[in-house]
């Protein structure tokens, strides 16, 4: 193709996302708009996956019956939402191994968030509550981006996150309204989640690198900002609810807004834990991958299975 | 890395309620049809979403091609004599 060629195309290409067409896979598309997806779709894929992670070390330790099946509940559909997202991923023409393979080496990145310990099962409730709530709010607009297997994927994760989001709210309610100790466990769950959940918002909009080219082909309908803001809004109200204390001396109601100001975000935090320094980024690599190396020989065998009985049904037909 | 082959993907059918088709909920990967089905099972209908699943492994699938929507599709968009509203008919004609 030739270079004038290509530009004709992507000028009818972005005419077409402008006027809210959706493109599906077997459609021509921008090499960069391939790479983009591929980009993100895989990296909200490996953060459904290692989100498992933090999660399933309460599974054996939830207080009640209830709420150890709404964990497992929780944490299933958490590899659902991963495995919809691989494959949605997998439409742009890139391999599922391949992209295993860029999480394991460390080449794809995943939500910072779930680099950071779950210490006490109040920990459950504040991750329902506070990073699945910004989830949401990041994932919302998504459901209507450019992309068709992308966007249908997220219509089917938004679905099913709004339960996450009220199972972790409901336990941080119990220990709220619980003995002092466990108030006090709630509340150093807000403590210690509050401001990596606003961090999960994304870099200020001056510092987002991605974000305008990310506008035009609606992979983002609100900037980092706009989005935390709503988050904050949104939030702090559900904490009063609580009786719990966002740990930030310097929240306050701005009338003149119409929403709250907030303090300053630590991003030397953010960006230490995004290149690796995070307090648990090589625990949770190594559960991956170990899960992954242990279950190798699960899925030979499988395949070894498969191909038995085929051979076996073809000998059966002659 | 493995040194056998990958499972293979399958793209999952699911039929919501009976008197409704099958619809295209997406894609996953299983050794079989077996283990597929039971897949699309956990992954698709975790939420009472469907009484029926079809699987089928996605290399037998013939898609067409978007570049040739042209010859594939355009010639029916000037044959409005197909549609009903293209024959004029007096407003006193009932039930037709």
């Amino acid at each position: 193709m030739g270079e004038e060629q290509i530009k004709n195309l992507e000028a009818q290409f972005e005419a077409r996302i402008a006027r809210d067409e959706k493109i599906e896979p077997k459609d021509w598309m921008p090499e960069k708009y391939r790479q983009t997806h591929i980009r993100q779709i895989s990296q909200h894929a490996h953060s459904e996956v290692v989100g498992m992670l933090p999660e399933g070390n309460w599974i054996t330790r939830a207080p009640s019956l209830r709420r150890k099946v709404a964990l497992l509940a929780k944490i299933q559909d958490e590899a659902g939402h991963g495995l919809y997202l691989y494959s949605a991923c997998e439409t742009l023409g890139v391999s599922r191994d391949e992209l295993y393979e860029q999480l394991h080496s460390g080449k794809a990145k995943y939500s910072s968030i779930f680099n950071y310990p779950t210490i006490t099962w109040a920990d459950m409730g504040a991750i329902g509550w506070l990073v699945d709530g910004a989830a949401i709010i990041n994932q919302v607009p998504l459901c209507n981006t450019s992309y068709g297997p992308y966007a249908r994927a997220m219509v089917r994760v938004c679905k099913e996150e709004s339960f996450h989001q009220r199972q972790g709210y409901e336990i941080m309610l119990k220990l709220a309204n619980g003995t002092p100790e466990q108030k006090a466990m709630a509340q150093d769950a807000l403590n210690r989640w509050w401001w990596p959940s606003l961090m999960m918002l994304g870099p200020t909009d001056a510092e987002s690198v991605h974000t305008e080219q990310s506008m035009k082909w609606k992979l983002k309908r609100k900037s980092n900002d706009e989005l935390r803001q709503q988050f904050i809004d949104q939030t702090v109200p559900q904490a009063d609810i609580l009786g719990l204390t966002i740990p930030d001396p310097d929240l306050k109601w701005n009338e003149e807004k119409g929403s709250y100001d907030f303090g300053e975000i630590d991003w030397d935090e953010f960006w230490q834990v995004v290149k690796g320094h995070g307090p648990c980024n090589k625990e949770r690599m190594k559960a991956r991958v170990g899960a992954w190396e242990r279950g190798e020989w699960v899925r030979d065998a499988a395949m070894a299975y498969a191909e038995k009985q085929q051979k076996r049904k073809e000998k059966q037909v002659v | 890395m493995s040194t056998t082959k990958n499972w293979p993907l399958w793209e999952v059918f699911v039929r919501s309620k009976n008197g409704l088709e099958h619809r295209h909920f997406g894609s996953l990967h299983a050794a079989d049809a077996e283990m597929a089905l039971e897949n699309a099972r956990d992954v698709y209908t975790r939420r009472n979403e469907g009484v029926s699943i079809w699987v089928v492994e996605s290399k037998h699938i013939t898609a067409s091609n978007p570049e040739h929507n042209g010859e594939m599709f355009e010639p029916a968009q000037d044959k409005v004599y197909r549609h009903p509203t293209f024959y004029e008919l007096p407003d006193e004609v009932k039930y037709m």
